[in-house]
């Protein structure tokens, strides 16, 4: 037997998720859809803030969601309420989305038919982040009662993200939210991040994030076809 | 944790390379960035289990750590980041946004013998 050998191979462990990935995108860029990804901690109220979303954008878009969930369809019975489309995808004990369970629960979905989809995902701030799931914007959303430093504890998942909400901003009184402090966390992990407060229960700032979310169709669209 | 997953697909990587080559693996040479979102010890310790059972049975997981580099627009240049809580450049302290490396998970070689 000859003496062992290092061979040269460099391959990227997510490659088959990657690829997926951008097969997705490219489906989503030529169907004319806004995909916007959703990542948090549990219990942050993610579901809260994308039932008020869809119900505040469908009298001017038409819209969808994917959640993702280890267990329950809860989430789905929720997010029906807002009367846009919506599939639970359930992971089993999987911790986060991947690309190809996307493409599947979209399989029987006509993407030219929407506007904007979203993808909850799994409540998680740790492994989604290393998921391309081939959306166009990924929102990491924090509450004010998850301490300020949420995003230097977290920063893999602040950095993988392109704009940053803080909402139930209705409680920030009561548990003394220090606004300064949490802008300067997600500065130091992420510096020029867009961030929106708002509070999805009260509607106070949502305004400003959905014209946000408008404006990136718009654009998005402007470029697709010139 | 989704280390197991990533220990899974870093064997199955490794093993349709080898089976490529027609060798055997002993050691299999993993570049893992710091903004990978893998934790090192836990995927070390899912690599054994993912292990077990195929080809790769008793090879070693090597890993190489890839701290975050970035461009700073103040100095051009890459800089290496202390820190991922601290996007700011070591240097010049400006607040940094670019990342050049650092979110690597790649296995880059394999130690063989035919």
């Amino acid at each position: 037997m000859s003496e062992p050998r290092l061979v040269e191979v460099r391959r990227n462990v997510l490659k088959h998720n990657d690829v997926i990935a951008r097969a997705l995108r490219d489906q989503f860029r030529s169907a004319g859809v806004f995909v916007v990804s959703l990542v948090s901690s549990p219990g942050s109220g993610k579901t809260t803030f994308l039932e008020k979303t869809l119900t505040q954008l469908q009298p001017r878009y038409r819209v969808a969601a994917l959640v993702g969930d280890l267990a329950t369809e809860n989430d789905a019975a929720r997010l029906a309420r807002s009367k846009a489309p919506v599939k639970q995808i359930t992971t089993g004990t999987l911790c986060h989305l991947e690309a190809a369970m996307v493409q599947k629960a979209l399989e029987d979905w006509d993407l030219h038919q929407l506007d904007f989809l979203f993808i909850e995902n799994v409540g998680n701030l740790v492994c989604p982040s290393s998921y391309d799931l081939g959306e166009d914007l990924r929102l990491v959303l924090m509450s004010v009662t998850e301490g300020e430093d949420k995003p230097q504890k977290y920063p893999t998942i602040f950095n993988s993200a392109d704009v940053a909400v803080i909402t139930k901003n209705e409680l920030a009184g009561a548990v003394e939210f220090d606004w300064d402090a949490a802008r300067k966390s997600i500065e130091s992990v992420r510096p020029g991040m867009q961030i929106f407060r708002l509070s999805a229960k009260t509607g106070e700032g949502m305004p400003d994030y959905l014209d946000f979310l408008s404006q990136r169709l718009a654009e998005q669209r402007s470029v697709v076809h010139g | 944790m989704h280390e197991l997953s990533i220990a899974m697909g870093i064997v199955e990587a490794a093993m349709d390379e080898a089976k490529q080559r027609n060798v055997q693996v002993i050691a299999v040479h993993l570049r893992l960035g710091a903004l990978s979102g893998v934790v090192k010890d836990a995927l070390l310790f899912s690599y054994e289990a993912a292990c077990q059972d195929t080809p790769l049975q008793g090879s070693r997981l090597v890993i190489e750590e890839v701290p975050v580099a970035v461009f700073c627009p103040q100095c051009r240049e890459k800089r290496v980041l202390e820190s991922v809580q601290s996007f700011t450049c070591p240097d010049c302290a400006s607040p940094i946004g670019e990342v050049l490396q650092g979110k690597e998970l790649e296995v880059y070689a394999l130690e063989v013998e035919e």
